[in-house]
């Protein structure tokens, strides 16, 4: 017998060598009690939460949390099917309905995750025939939704508006084409500028999708993303989004404002071939939207800390990923995997959880500390984050 | 190999990535001799796109083991 398993012999020797030194295993962190949006115990001690997606702190909030409690007495743990075969819940109407009012769309689509909207939308708007126009640095859901479409997949050089017009000007001027956008790319925490590449797009007479999974609820008057903060409503055919970051609960979407836009939901295998949310989910997520409606106490808090962090960081010596403060990813840039991990390992070690990323999941040769903080942040809490900083470096020699 | 203008000008593109300095050859393969990853492929590729004045689709990307089978694919691309 053939172990298929043997391939992945120089991962495993990889990650057995990065144990060996001594370091916990930034890939298996638990939490073992969640105190807080901000606050959760990580091997025993109490750790500050640097690295998690609860942009706007909804985890624990009261009225999401007593509207999932609600619906899980009324409908009962799970949906047990795909809603196209199964059945629709009425928290899944109801949190398309918020999507709605949200986006100010006539469409909204939810998926089970942000992955598998990408999946979906990536996949079943493009077709056999058709060309998908991605960037460079896309994430890793958008990547898979060209590889389970038929479409000639074409990649640009990430946020280079020559490159994709260079790029789309060679495809045949009457094919369909489709450009995949992030308003906030998430690795580096680097905003796309969008304005110049919609409008490049559109000249070749492209349709355009922007995920904005890490700009919900703090880019833009009504939170939509980086899209609406650049006023590109109008020339943006589809967003993609995720209950999994601002929202604070699990699930994903698509909205849009296109006349077809429901037939997807019979077409599109990563929403029909799967089980819709659980209706407890549909409806925290429901009442999580509602409130970032009305959100600008958090949104301007998580601003001035994002700001505070990059600021503060930056001052005592660290290298940024970005020269000033794009969004709330606020990622320091190590020069290789060893320094990194030692690092994020001295950090868990003062209290301080925050994410190491590393190829492929960033550009090649990038090695970061990505920290993401949350509305329900002080700015208190950064200087306790940044003096924390300071002195894992210090006890690294 | 079909050209040899295209895989002079070929050979040029992947020399900053031919770390352990390979002769290079027809037959050089990419993942095997020159150790690229896939991140780094991604690079050469969209400068032999420029360089080409072509797109070469990512579904094609797996087919394209060695030197030899992405020169084909360009003098293809290139029509
Ligand atoms: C840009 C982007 N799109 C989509 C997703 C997927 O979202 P989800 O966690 O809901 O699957 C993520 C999250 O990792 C992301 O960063």
């Amino acid at each position: 017998m053939h172990d298929l398993l043997s391939k992945f012999d120089g991962f495993i020797a990889e990650h057995s060598g990065l144990l060996a030194t001594g370091v916990r295993d930034p890939f298996g962190v638990v939490m073992e009690r969640v105190l807080s949006p901000t606050r959760a115990i990580i091997n025993g001690r109490d750790t500050m939460l640097v690295g998690t997606y609860n942009y706007m702190g909804m985890t624990f909030d009261p009225d999401v949390i007593a509207a999932g409690k609600q619906a899980l007495e009324d409908y009962g743990a799970g949906s047990t099917g795909s809603r196209v075969l199964n059945g629709t819940f009425t928290p899944h109407l109801g949190v398309e309905n918020a999507l709605k009012e949200f986006y100010g769309t006539t469409s909204a689509i939810v998926f089970s995750t942000g992955y598998q909207a990408n999946l979906g939308m990536v996949s079943t708007l493009a077709g056999k025939g058709d060309y998908i126009i991605l960037d460079a640095d896309s994430h890793a859901s958008i990547y898979d939704g060209c590889k389970l479409s038929n479409a000639e997949v074409v990649r640009f050089r990430h946020n280079n508006v020559a490159d994709l017009d260079k790029r789309l000007g060679r495809l045949p001027a009457d094919a369909g084409k489709l450009v995949v956008l992030e308003g906030v790319y998430s690795m580096l925490g680097d905003i796309a500028p969008l304005q110049e590449l919609v409008a490049v797009a559109k000249r070749h007479g492209a349709m355009v999708l922007v995920d904005e999974a890490h700009a919900m609820g703090f880019f833009g008057q009504h939170g939509r993303g980086v899209y609406e903060e650049l006023g590109l409503e109008a020339d943006v055919d589809f967003v993609v989004g995720t209950f999994s970051k601002s929202v604070g609960t699990v699930g994903g979407f698509a909205v849009s404002n296109h006349p077809k836009f429901e037939i997807l939901r019979l077409l599109c295998n990563p929403y029909r071939f799967t089980a819709s949310l659980p209706p407890a989910v549909a409806a925290t997520a429901e009442a999580s939207v509602r409130k970032l409606m009305v959100a600008d106490e958090k949104r301007a808090n998580l601003w001035a800390v994002s700001r505070a962090l990059h600021g503060g960081l930056k001052a005592a010596g660290f290298q940024m990923a970005t020269e000033t403060p794009e969004s709330a990813i606020i990622a320091v840039l190590l020069p290789d995997q060893i320094s990194t991990v030692a690092m994020w390992h001295q950090l868990l070690e003062h209290g301080i959880y925050c994410n190491m990323s590393r190829p492929p999941a960033t550009p090649a040769g990038i090695f970061l500390l990505r920290c993401s903080l949350s509305a329900a942040h002080t700015l208190d809490d950064v200087t306790e984050i940044v003096s924390r900083f300071v002195a894992a470096r210090a006890s690294l020699g | 190999m079909t050209d040899q203008a295209i895989a002079a000008r070929l050979f040029a593109l992947i020399e900053p990535f031919n770390r352990k300095g390979l002769a290079l050859s027809a037959d050089t393969h990419f993942a095997n001799d020159l150790e690229l990853d896939s991140l780094t492929v991604m690079d050469l590729v969209a400068n032999i796109e420029d360089e080409w004045d072509i797109n070469m689709p990512l579904n094609m990307l797996p087919d394209l083991e060695t030197v030899g089978q992405v020169a084909d694919a360009v003098a293809k691309l290139k029509g």
